[in-house]
């Protein structure tokens, strides 16, 4: 011990660790309008569907998406449905909002320097911003599949449910099938949450972190569809994302959301690491 | 500078680019003092206490918070310093009594189960209890200022860090936040104060230092620093310049005849000699004054520039 620690006062005793900061996180998170409403139009979209294709006179044609032709035949297609459709922009954006405004959002308001007294050390601010951004991707996942399925099973109907090989599985299973599908995609999304995460350290701007998030999903998504940079398709953020169809195959095709997960693990440990590298020494000067 | 001092710096330097904001001070916050961080606007002092709270890094030096050396070991310090840093912020759709609990949740060393009690405790001794359910956007600046400094009262410090305490404040909350201030002091804590209006802080200050251009041009007790400068008596009297000549005569120094009477610098002789010298002459003294000498005056006479001038 040195001397100057032998001056020093005693440090106060951390208690036991407690959920109380994530808990207070998540209810920041959750009770802001904007996210609600963000929220909103996550759960708006199956409804959308499940409605339009009722009301439709004939049922959607042989060119119509996988899950879309299926719908009238089980309403758990609604949700396979609308998560296909939310991937692409929605699902994205709105772990970008979060995820942008993780940091970005504290430091603009100016409370991040006060958090920062509490204290809380930087690693542990980092790790509970991240969690409750994973949390999120998994609600917001979760909550266009369930309501995907309340109205599709209220307006088509559940049952035994056909698998994309053509097999017959029982409703449970097929309702086992949806929620590992939803739960693969909250993995995805959380991976894209840690490069947000990672934004938001570098700005103090909530919004652009967003927007740069949003722009980084989408760069990726470009990307796999050109053919000419097919060498880096498979490490691409987005590449193995509507793998989470191979769920609803029978058997259940591994390989490709295997490869996914890795590749999500790969994401969000490189972009956790890079946060913390760039926030643990950062001047907060506002 | 003993082992007892609260803060203590060390060659504290801090750039920004190339222009550096504080340059090179040693710091000394003594165990139980009411230290006055003065200075004009831009002078560094800001700059100073975030990196005292581990929000900026040292470009050079040293830093022992409570003994603890920062940046490092800030969070063993901190759950025993109450910072305000340059102005209250909070979550604008929170409620005041919502910001606490987020604060207190994020805490390690608090107690779950005291948390509500303090909480109300805290608002309470701010005054803002019968807002405590308002949210944050609809405080007047005031209110904010009061919620930013119950934040430091959740649980007990030994260091309290208030950063321009009174900006915004009208003349009741400033007198408010030197009346905690002198209450917070009854009860041992160390409270260092910054300001760049000498005049709000000097009377609660037990030490004093001085920062013009990131520099930190004196530091001491409140006594010591005024030392630099003497008391003066002026009299106003319709006979200046018998009233001049009487002065010199009873040992004052640089006496001159002012538009209204003569004033001059005491030294050691007691004021009150000089009034009974002027009755005894006959003099009609108007008003008698005796000047101690402001922080207004220690600045001026060590920088040569007043004090609303930005370094
Ligand atoms: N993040 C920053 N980047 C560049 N310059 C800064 C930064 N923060 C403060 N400064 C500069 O440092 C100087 C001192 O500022 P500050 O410490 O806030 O002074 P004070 O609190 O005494 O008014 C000012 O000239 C200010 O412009
Ligand atoms: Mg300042």
């Amino acid at each position: 011990m040195s001397a100057a620690e032998l001056s020093a006062t005693a440090a106060v005793p951390a208690r036991r660790p407690s959920p109380r900061f994530l808990a207070s996180e998540l209810r920041l998170v959750l009770r802001r309008r904007r996210n609600l409403a963000g929220l909103a139009v996550l759960a708006a979209v199956p409804i959308f569907i499940a409605i339009a294709v009722k009301s439709s006179a004939s049922q959607p044609g042989a060119d119509a998406p996988d899950f879309f032709r299926s719908i009238t035949e089980n309403g758990l297609f609604v949700s396979l449905a609308a998560l296909t459709v939310e991937l692409g922009i929605f699902l994205p954006l709105a772990v970008a909002a979060i995820a942008g405004d993780a940091v970005a959002g504290e430091a603009n308001l100016g409370t991040l320097r006060y958090l920062l007294v509490v204290p809380v050390s930087r690693l542990r601010l980092l790790a509970v911003k991240y969690t409750a951004i994973v949390l999120f991707a998994f609600v917001a996942t979760f909550l266009v599949a369930v309501v995907g399925m309340v109205i599709g099973l209220a307006l088509f109907g559940g049952g035994n449910l056909t698998t994309l090989s053509g097999t017959q599985i029982s409703f449970t299973e097929g309702l086992g099938r949806v929620a590992l599908a939803s739960a693969y995609l909250g993995c995805a999304l959380a991976s894209l949450g840690a490069v947000g995460l990672f934004i938001s350290t570098l700005t103090e701007q909530p919004i652009a972190a967003t927007i740069a998030t949003v722009i980084f999903s989408a760069a990726s998504l470009i990307l796999d569809s050109i053919p000419q940079v097919d060498w880096l398709h498979p490490y691409l953020l987005t590449h193995h994302w509507t793998a989470f169809g191979d769920l609803l195959r029978t058997p259940i095709a591994w390989s490709g959301v295997v490869q996914g997960l890795y590749v999500a693990a790969a994401y969000a440990l490189v972009f956790f690491l890079a946060a913390w590298a760039r926030f643990a020494g950062k001047d907060v000067t506002n | 500078m003993t082992a007892s001092d609260a803060v203590r710096t060390s060659g504290l330097t801090k750039r920004f680019g190339s222009q550096t904001v504080v340059d090179a001070i040693d710091l000394a916050v003594p165990r139980g003092s009411v230290y006055g961080f003065l200075g004009p606007n831009g002078s560094g002092k800001t700059t100073t206490i975030r990196m005292l709270l581990g929000l900026v890094t040292p470009t050079l030096g040293s830093i022992e918070l409570l003994g603890w050396p920062v940046p490092g070991r800030e969070v063993d310090a901190l759950p025993r310093v109450g910072a305000l840093v340059e102005g209250p912020a909070f979550h604008p759709y929170l409620s005041g009594r919502e910001n606490l609990h987020r604060l207190d949740a994020a805490d390690r060393t608090s107690d779950p189960a005291t948390a509500a009690r303090r909480i109300d405790e805290a608002l309470d001794r701010v005054g803002l209890l019968p807002a405590a359910r308002k949210r944050y956007r609809a405080y007047s600046l005031g209110m904010r200022q009061r919620l930013a400094i119950a934040v430091a009262l959740l649980t007990p410090k030994d260091l309290m860090v208030l950063d321009e305490p009174t900006n915004g404040l009208d003349p009741q909350g400033t007198r408010e936040v030197r009346s905690l201030i002198a209450s917070l002091a009854t009860d041992g804590t160390t409270v260092l104060v910054s300001s760049h209006l000498l005049s709000e802080v000097e009377q609660v200050c037990t030490h004093i230092g001085v920062m013009h251009a990131g520099r930190l041009i004196t530091q001491g007790t409140a006594a010591e620093i005024r030392r630099h400068q003497e008391t003066e008596a002026r009299i106003e009297t319709d006979q200046p310049d018998h009233t001049a000549r009487l002065m010199r005569e009873l040992g004052l120094r640089d006496v001159r005849t002012t538009p209204h009477g003569a004033a001059g610098r005491l030294g050691d002789v007691p004021p009150e000699k000089v009034v009974a010298a002027c009755v005894h002459a006959g003099l009609s003294v108007t008003r008698f004054i005796v000047d101690a000498p402001t922080l207004e005056d220690v600045f001026v006479a060590l920088t040569g520039e007043g004090f609303d001038v930005s370094g």
